[in-house]
């Protein structure tokens, strides 16, 4: 990936519960990620982990605690808008990869958004289909165009959620490298797995969730394959 | 400024769809023009009995032709979780439905202007004449029902029995506006013609107050 001007942030969780009715979604989660940090959050389907990351993108506004974003510039809510993939594609079937990726940065405020938008596609390998609507692409080529639209504004931090779901081994070899990448680059990655992955060897930190509430949290190589493995769970 | 970038990007968006699937128009063009006909034979058109009942059916038609226009609104956002990509990009959520509201009039006012002459023609009703007033309560009754339809559609989008809650939370909202411009186009399409500006200033008040509480307290019904 082409080397990006943006500040590096970090997040922190203070406390954070979702209530879905009955249903408690998080409990009581608190966890201070700083700034370049690649955090892999493990766990269980309905674990939390979407939740969690849904949170962080301020999709889902908590029950209770906050959420608060920290900038290596200086602070605030407008400075950080994190870059987000998750499992649906986030992105119009009815229109073509070009058209939805500048649809996106004219929304984002994307100086030059045409040449970002070109930059991009070349990036993830879909300058050849850019012309094509995006119903006629497989799902990896999909995912391409999503994780494209998440970094059209240059995100400091970046939200994915299962990014590698649908992917074929290519897919996955293609996202672990731009992920690597993006990470070397001094982005904040959080990110929701499955098992251990090319994708997971990326991360410097891995967490657990289990039933909302974190269950781990190491930095250190066995304990973290334990965390992605469900070894000790 | 932002929010008018964001809205006028966002309404390019719709058109273009729109143009492509057809979905919206067809559908509700189709679903006019099948009351109308229908009800041209069990009235007589040349009757002043039919230029009565007229102006009711007529908005009846379009009102249930925008419920079924609305329905998708929201719905096709949730599709590959597009609605989600637009609240983290959007400076100002109201961009949202600004854009949403103005399609939706665009499409309401297109499908009743395409509709109005097959109208004219079956209940034997002059429209020329009155034209322009015509055209302003089209434009009036269908900017409200598209503000308060709009909202709606985002509320019925997240609810379980989405397709049955939209028409039943719209129907009885927006019977003033039912009334009100009944009301104006029996008055336009009388044999005196003239217009009954109580009933203009009635939708006039109505798109303003719902417009702006949908300024107020739009973010919120965005929310999961």
């Amino acid at each position: 990936m082409t080397p990006l001007a943006f500040s590096p942030a970090g997040l922190r969780f203070e406390n954070i519960e979702k209530r879905y009715g009955r249903l408690l979604a998080l409990r009581r989660v608190s966890l201070v990620i700083a700034p370049g940090e690649c955090v892999v959050i493990a766990g269980r389907n309905g674990s939390g982990k979407t939740t969690l990351l849904r949170v962080a993108a301020r999709l889902v506004r908590p029950s209770r605690g906050a959420l608060s974003f920290s900038s290596v510039s200086g602070d605030g809510k407008e400075a950080v808008r994190p870059g987000f993939v998750a499992h649906a594609t986030m992105v119009y079937d009815e229109l073509t990869a070009e058209e939805n990726l500048l649809l996106f940065a004219r929304l984002l405020g994307v100086v030059q958004a045409q040449t970002r938008v070109e930059v991009l596609l070349h990036e993830v390998g879909l300058w050849e289909r850019r012309a094509s609507l995006v119903r006629t692409f497989s799902r990896g080529m999909r995912q391409r165009v999503a994780i494209a639209r998440a970094l059209l504004h240059e995100p400091a931090i970046l939200l994915l959620d299962e990014p590698a779901t649908g992917l074929d081994p290519q897919g996955v070899a293609w996202l672990a490298e731009a992920l690597r990448g993006l990470r070397d680059s001094g982005r904040t990655i959080l990110m929701s797995l499955h098992g251990e992955s090319e994708i997971s060897s990326l991360g410097t930190r891995a967490v657990r969730l289990d039933a909302g509430s974190i269950a781990a949290d190491t930095r250190t190589g066995a304990t973290f394959r334990s965390i992605l493995t469900f070894a000790d769970a | 400024m932002r929010l008018f970038t964001n809205c006028g990007a966002l309404i390019g968006k719709e058109l273009r769809t729109e143009y492509r699937s057809r979905e919206l128009l067809t559908t509700t063009i189709v679903f006019i023009l099948i009351v109308i006909v229908l009800f041209s034979f069990t009235f007589d058109p040349t009757s002043d009995e039919s230029r009565r009942f007229a102006p009711g059916l007529l908005w009846l038609a379009f009102l249930f032709a925008a419920s079924l226009m609305l329905q998708p609104c929201f719905l096709r956002e949730q599709h590959n979780d597009t609605l989600s990509a637009l609240r983290l990009s959007v400076s100002d959520p109201f961009a949202i439905f600004l854009a949403k509201l103005v399609a939706n009039t665009l499409f309401l006012l297109l499908t009743e202007l395409i509709l109005l002459p097959l109208f004219a023609i079956m209940y034997n009703v002059a429209v020329v004449p009155v034209l322009h007033w015509l055209v302003l309560v089209f434009f009036l009754a269908s900017l409200g029902i598209s503000i308060a339809g709009t909202a709606l559609s985002a509320i019925s989008a997240q609810a379980r029995m989405r397709e049955l809650l939209l028409p039943l939370l719209m129907l009885p909202l927006l019977t003033p506006i039912l009334v009100a411009s009944t009301e104006v186009t029996k008055s336009l399409f009388d044999r005196a013609p003239y217009v009954q500006w109580k009933g203009v200033g009635f939708l006039a008040v109505f798109d303003l107050v719902f417009l702006t509480a949908l300024w107020l307290f739009g973010e919120y019904l965005l929310e999961e």
